[in-house]
């Protein structure tokens, strides 16, 4: 590991105030682990470990505010979010390992970093480690990667699971700058595509700290989290799906459908799901669903295979959501 | 450096550590307690697993100077020859050990998991977001699936902990 300074801070604008040149560290479960690895370098950390970011409560309209600070753990555990969000508790305890989702926080979790083996591997060019070095895992071993809204320069995904529920869920993402300004950015506007900055994982700026994740008010309907993995727990997915669907009698009224392991950030089709509503459930229409997700998708070779586990997985888990024997 | 306050098995360190010491290598290398392991070293096998102000973590992710004036439990925290804890006792007895490499971390993360389970959170497998009832073979596995154990003892890992969850965590839907 590298040197670097440390320096505790005791509130947000204390915080805010040391973060031009630094780090933040919370939970601190891959960062520590990339430093380890010197992919990332940092000259200074802030622990922001002591920020009064702790708290979930109902906001004002009747959703729930996690603070950034929550762990993973203290989120899934959460009464409300188990009884009226239960696809966040699925998909969050879907990620890691118990003694990971201890040290988690919410707003680390957000901005965790691929797991692309050329990422990791600093004898290896990565245009996301090191801006136009190139991509190794275009034409290498890329199982776990992209298959959607890849670029020439990165086709890496985002790894985690509580994003993609948080995706289904319509979230918003509490920010305050470095003016002490705060703003509100929806989680579908918060990762990037990785474009021709793939060095960019997500909208965040120097001094930006996020404080908060805040949930619409809670919303009908069958939630599901379906992941996919190499193996039974404590993997990545290969591709995970978080679904949201209301039905109105034999009709679906409404669906919210978020992808995880296929793309650089949680994926969303407003076109799949506008496909869906006001139909009634088949396998001829969920095929459909399918075949407008995986329109423009994209295999590299050894991750060919997710675009028809995709498809099944997403058909499997339009089935259970609108059948009508099972429970909520 | 950083000046750190460790409060570990009861007793309270002062650590004079380089910001970059875990708090494994803080553990093992500056207060001299060996019971830890470092198996990988980046959180994917568990052998450094250790209770910080309650809860189960990888020591080997987490730097010693962000736990000033936390209470750690190690292993010799938990139990010693001759009165051992009841997971202590209950590996011993089930055989739930080859080599005993990952055994500290698995014994510190069993008493943990355990305590999870009694104040009723599900995991990945539990039917009902609502906690487990009780907890099967299926549910010790996926709560267990950060420790791993690479001589495969597996299935007498599993007896030693059913065995005092059956006395602990019966009944425990919340």
């Amino acid at each position: 590991m590298k040197p670097f300074t440390y320096a505790r801070a005791n509130d947000r604008a204390d915080a805010i105030a040391q973060a031009a040149d630094a780090t933040y560290i919370a939970g601190g479960t891959n960062l520590l682990d990339l430093m380890k690895l010197e992919v990332m370098a940092p000259d200074k950390l802030v622990d922001i470990n002591r920020l009064d970011l702790s708290e979930i409560r109902v906001t004002d309209d009747g959703g729930l505010r996690i603070g950034a600070l929550v762990t993973n753990s203290d989120c899934a555990a959460d009464e409300r979010v188990r009884q009226d969000y239960p696809v966040l508790s699925r998909a969050i305890l879907a990620g890691a390992s118990g003694q990971l989702r201890n040290k988690a926080t919410t707003g680390g979790n957000l901005c965790q970093r691929t797991r692309c083996y050329y990422f990791y591997d600093t004898a290896m060019p990565c245009n996301k480690r090191e801006p136009g070095s190139g991509c190794q895992a275009m034409q290498g071993f890329n199982r776990i990667h992209a298959i959607l809204g890849a670029s020439d320069a990165c086709i890496a995904t985002y790894p985690g699971d509580m994003a993609v529920a948080m995706t289904a869920l319509d979230a918003q993402i509490e920010i305050e700058n470095a003016d002490g300004e705060t703003r509100l950015v929806a989680i579908q506007e918060f990762h990037l595509l990785p474009g021709d900055h793939p060095e960019k994982d997500n909208i965040l700026t120097a001094g930006d700290l996020i404080t908060a994740v805040i949930l619409p008010p809670p919303v009908e309907g069958k939630q599901i989290y379906r992941k996919v993995r190499d193996r039974a727990s404590y993997a990545f997915a290969l591709c995970s799906v978080a679904a949201i669907v209301e039905m109105d009698g034999d009709t679906i009224a409404s669906a919210a459908l978020a992808f995880g392991g296929l793309a650089h950030k949680p994926w969303r089709d407003q076109d799949v799901e506008a496909l869906l509503v006001g139909q009634k459930p088949s396998a001829d229409l969920f095929g459909k669903a399918a075949d407008q997700l995986l329109a423009d998708a994209q295999g590299y070779g050894s991750n060919d295979f997710k675009i028809p586990l995709t498809r099944r997985v997403l058909m499997s888990v339009l089935k259970e959501a609108t059948d009508k024997g099972a429970a909520a | 450096m950083e000046t750190t306050e460790l409060s570990v098995n009861g007793k309270t360190h002062k650590l004079e550590a380089d910001s970059r010491v875990t708090l494994l290598d803080a553990l093992r290398n500056h207060l001299g307690l060996t019971g830890t392991k470092k198996g990988c070293d980046h959180g994917q096998c568990g052998a450094c697993t250790v209770i910080v102000e309650g809860r189960r973590i990888n020591s080997c992710l987490t730097l010693a100077c962000m736990h000033d004036g936390d209470e750690v439990t190690t292993i010799e925290g938990l139990g010693e020859p001759g009165n051992l804890s009841d997971l202590q006792a209950a590996f011993v007895a089930h055989d739930g050990f080859q080599c005993g490499y990952c055994t500290p971390g698995q014994i510190c993360s069993a008493t943990a998991m355990l305590e999870e389970a009694k104040a009723g959170w599900p995991s990945f497998v539990s039917d009902d977001l609502d906690g487990p009832e009780g907890l099967s073979d299926e549910e010790i596995s996926e709560r267990m699936s950060g420790n791993l154990c690479r001589c495969a003892a597996y299935p007498n890992i599993v007896d030693a902990i059913r065995q005092v969850a059956g006395r602990q965590v019966a009944g425990a839907k919340s």
